[in-house]
């Protein structure tokens, strides 16, 4: 199924990780997001990002995929230093990752069936029986075939992020990123993604890389973990490594508890200062 | 004091640099146009949606501007005993002015607006990003189409009303004021002059339809992702769009008849 009309040819030995981030700074005005992280991302494996709210998951998939530069330090994307690279380089380097974004962004005025067949026809020259079979055998891949004619206002939540997904791996990328995957979804929905997300990653020889706070669903299904907070990585390692982490802070984040080393209450005065100070 | 002087010096720099992040924008976006060519039907699809969409009230808006000239110009003329020349009144009136400037307003609000909030919206929802991670540069691939079509659609649609208007005038004219048929139309075809009146109307409204197509994608593609920046964008779209097809109807007047 691999395309003849995309690159596909790869830039480092099949040791070395896919992505490769070090001391990475990133800044939004005065606050520092990143704040000097290192992260490696194994070819073939899923490995997923966590971290509360806020802590620029999101940010991170976006300065891997070159739609935000970083103040210091490096990306490397199978071998290519991403930052560095000139507009016709990333754009060639983008053909060969795929990013399922959080909403699904599929785009509007198009069905479901021109979505998935969208990247195609921008990238290839294939003719329009060629472009079918392969929408048909992605979209067979994530179970929508049926829905082929559905305008994306007429799907569910859950069916318009497997609808992203079949166009995301339209091309037969080397790498796919997911942005909060899980997040909103009905326990039906959620498990048929969570199942989808490790299949796809097995059965295409995928590297995944999942961001996410969804728990339980990433440690079920990732081979490795990152946790990041406050623009650090507080942890990483298997999942197992994880369940089992000396870190407060790690087990208040994987067990869910209201408080802990992050505390219930935004930092305020004295309450009861607070209270009788009578609003002086 | 040392805060308000602050506070415009701020100001100007954001403007500078609005200004800067727009000509590279459109620098950018004119990059896109030969990739066009062989893709001539995404510039129709737009085409449709920024011209055929907004015939209705131009056309409508062409033909009673043109009655109301007929109507008021004949109430001039008349006393002047030189009612005969109300067709060329109304015709230099639509032609020379009224036919770009009514006709570049009437486009900043219906067309102008709605491409903004397409594109505003577009962004908001993420779709301009995953265009990007799909490797589709967005600039080439939706707005670069938009940015066109408004170019080939404003001429097109001010001598929509500048005809409907002539039309409109008419039937004010004859049918209803009784000025000779023969003298209407004679007058017209005598005075009217194809470089010095059609001409320079026809390059008043390309000029319009680039700057307002201009602020409309712009605003569209800088707005911030949120219901009230899209809502911001498209009003800035018509404010700032009307006020350019203004400013430059002036500029361009003075260079062409003054």
């Amino acid at each position: 199924m691999t395309n003849p009309d995309i690159k596909t040819e790869s830039h480092e030995s099949v040791d070395e990780p896919l992505v490769q981030i070090r001391d990475l700074v990133y800044r939004r005005g005065e606050r520092a997001i990143f704040d000097g992280i290192n992260i490696d991302i194994a070819r073939g494996k899923l490995t997923a990002i966590m971290g509360p709210s806020g802590t620029g998951k999101t940010t991170l998939l976006r300065l891997i995929g070159g739609q935000l530069r970083p103040d210091a330090g490096t990306v490397h994307v199978d071998g290519q230093s991403v930052p560095e690279l000139a507009y016709r380089s990333l754009y060639e380097l983008r053909k060969r990752m795929g990013m399922l974004f959080q909403n699904g962004a599929l785009l509007t005025d198009l069905n479901v069936f021109d979505n998935v067949a969208f990247p195609l026809r921008e990238h290839t020259q294939l003719n329009e029986t060629m472009v079918r079979d392969l929408v048909l055998m992605k979209l067979h891949a994530v179970g929508l075939r049926g829905a082929r004619d559905l305008m994306p206002s007429e799907l569910s939540g859950g069916m318009a992020r497997r609808v992203a997904l079949a166009r995301a791996i339209a091309l037969d990328p080397m790498m796919i990123m997911y942005d909060e995957p899980f997040t909103g979804q009905d326990p039906i929905s959620m498990g048929v993604l969570v199942s989808l997300l490790r299949t796809l990653t097995d059965a295409l020889g995928l590297t995944s890389v999942m961001v996410s706070h969804d728990v339980q669903e990433s440690l079920s299904i990732a081979d490795y973990v990152y946790v990041i907070s406050a623009g650090k990585v507080v942890e990483h390692g298997s999942p197992d490594d994880l369940r089992q982490s000396q870190s407060p802070w790690v087990q208040q984040f994987i067990q869910g508890k209201k408080d802990g080393p992050v505390p219930f209450h935004f930092p305020a005065s004295d309450y009861a200062d607070d209270l009788l100070g009578g609003g002086s | 004091m040392l805060d308000q002087l602050q506070k415009l010096g701020a100001t100007a720099l954001g403007v500078a640099e609005r200004l800067g992040r727009g000509h590279l924008f459109l620098w950018h976006v004119l990059g896109g146009f030969p990739a066009l060519l062989p893709r001539f039907g995404l510039v129709i699809n737009q085409l449709f949606s920024v011209g055929v969409l907004s015939l209705l009230i131009i056309a409508v808006s062409g033909l009673f501007v043109g009655m109301v000239l007929a109507l008021q110009g004949y109430n001039t003329l008349v006393d002047f005993g030189a009612t005969e020349s109300l067709g060329v009144m109304v015709a230099l009136s639509l032609v020379r002015e009224l036919g770009p400037v009514v006709g570049g307003l009437l486009f900043a609000g219906r067309a102008g607006s709605a491409l903004t909030a397409e594109i505003g919206l577009m962004k908001a929802t993420e779709q301009l990003s995953a265009m990007e991670m799909m490797a589709v540069d967005p600039l080439h691939r939706v707005v670069a189409p938009r940015f066109m079509a408004g170019i080939l659609a404003m001429p097109l649609l001010a001598a929509i009303f500048s005809a409907l208007g002539v039309i409109g005038g008419y039937f004010v004219a004859v049918g209803l004021l009784g000025v000779d048929d023969g003298a209407f139309w004679s007058q017209m075809q005598a005075k009217v002059d194809l470089h010095e009146d059609i001409l320079n109307g026809v390059i008043k409204s390309i000029v319009f339809g680039f700057v307002v197509t201009w602020i409309a994608v712009f605003e569209g593609y800088d707005t911030v992702p949120t219901s009230e920046g899209v809502s911001r964008a498209t009003t800035n779209t018509v404010v700032h769009g009307s006020l350019a097809v203004l400013g430059l109807d002036f500029i361009l007047t003075a260079l062409m008849f003054g």
